[in-house]
């Protein structure tokens, strides 16, 4: 299938990466998260920009996902988490996610937009990952595998199938957006 | 179209429908979701392995995530260049250092800035490799495929950040 040989295809990944980094760049400072303060908005429940951007992205995404799956064209990326893991890193994100008021994905768009503070936030997460990596053996015996979640999907974990999920999941989101609209958010 | 280009910002929901199509090409051309926080190990693994490659290589992380330029990395260096060009395009790139809402609670100090810019950095750094994603791998790419740790991360991600926020800045909905 021509998809696997450009999977492949190292080169071609190197571009590919660049030119979806430049489409992503584009339009996460055209959506203003590139804005520190719009970041920070969002924390403070007082900006919902980010939020409206994530929820519109999973519902597009998921229908083409789940659709191209359907059709053995892609599959999914998923991976079993842990409280140890996923809690302990998510809550220790968060934090810095608060202090810097970039992501890793949104402090090189602002960087781009010309936030030095973001190049520096970007030099900070390199540090902490190096940190990560040199206690990853560690860390790997005594707490990322505490707590091990008992699903790797929510459809796993409900016993459902996926499709009735896609659906409830996407009527959920729809709803949680008519509300913000509502409420002027 | 050329308008369209230079609007200073388009609709939120455009955008994240854009991320949503973004997301099915690099499933089906890349088979990757979209994510951002293993580039910075990759660069960390690249400095590790400049400074003894022989040591880099041992260690079992760098094996795992390889300190080589791919996919993942030029990710990094298209967005810096994407969001340049939309800046530029729409006559908003500005070079700052201190946000104005961090001015308007902090002062204008550069060096205070640039310090917490850099602790916060570690904190994100050391958490996305922690939990084994960011805002865009586990926050969209992950939660869009139902992954149960996606969505308990994502959770994470603004429980702790509106928790952080709220005591930096002070809670606006008390």
């Amino acid at each position: 299938m021509a998809c696997e040989r450009l999977r492949c295809n190292a080169r071609a990944q190197i571009i590919l990466g660049l030119v979806t980094g430049f489409v992503f760049g584009f339009l996460l400072q055209k959506g203003g998260v590139t804005n520190y303060d719009v970041i920070i908005g969002q924390l403070l429940l007082t900006d919902f920009t980010v939020v409206k951007i994530m929820l519109s992205a999973i519902v597009v995404g998921m229908i083409g996902i789940f659709l191209m799956k359907s059709a053995g064209l892609v599959r999914l990326h998923v991976s079993r988490g842990s409280i140890g893991a996923t809690v302990v890193g998510g809550l220790i994100f968060g934090t810095g996610f608060a202090v810097l008021g970039y992501c890793p994905g949104t402090a090189a768009a602002a960087f781009g937009a010309g936030a030095v503070d973001a190049l520096i936030g970007m030099v900070g997460m390199a540090i902490g990952a190096g940190i990560f990596a040199r206690i990853y053996p560690d860390l790997n015996r005594s707490i990322l595998k505490k707590g091990l979640f008992p699903a790797d999907t929510i459809p796993e974990l409900l016993g459902v199938r996926t499709g009735i999920v896609v659906v409830g999941v996407i009527i959920l989101i729809i709803g949680l957006l008519y509300l913000l609209t509502i409420l002027g958010l | 179209m050329i308008e369209w280009l230079t609007m200073e910002s388009w609709s939120p929901y455009i955008v994240g429908a854009g991320i949503g199509v973004l997301i099915w090409t690099a499933f089906l051309f890349s088979d990757r979701p979209l994510g951002c926080s293993t580039a910075y190990a990759k660069s960390a693994g690249m400095v590790e392995s400049a400074l003894s490659r022989k040591k880099s290589e041992q260690m079992p992380y760098y094996q795992k995530v390889t300190p080589t330029v791919d996919w993942q990395w030029t990710l990094i260096i298209g967005l810096i260049i994407g969001a340049f060009l939309s800046a530029y395009l729409s006559g908003t790139f500005t070079v700052l250092i201190v946000p104005p809402v961090f001015a308007e609670a902090f002062g204008t100090n550069a060096i205070l800035r640039s310090a917490v810019a850099l602790a916060g950095g570690l904190l994100l750094g050391l958490g996305a490799r922690w939990a084994g994603g960011c805002t865009s791998g586990h926050g969209i790419s992950g939660t869009l495929q139902l992954s149960l740790a996606s969505w308990v991360a994502a959770i994470c991600f603004f429980a702790g950040g509106i928790i952080v926020a709220g005591l930096i800045f002070g809670f606006s909905f008390i």
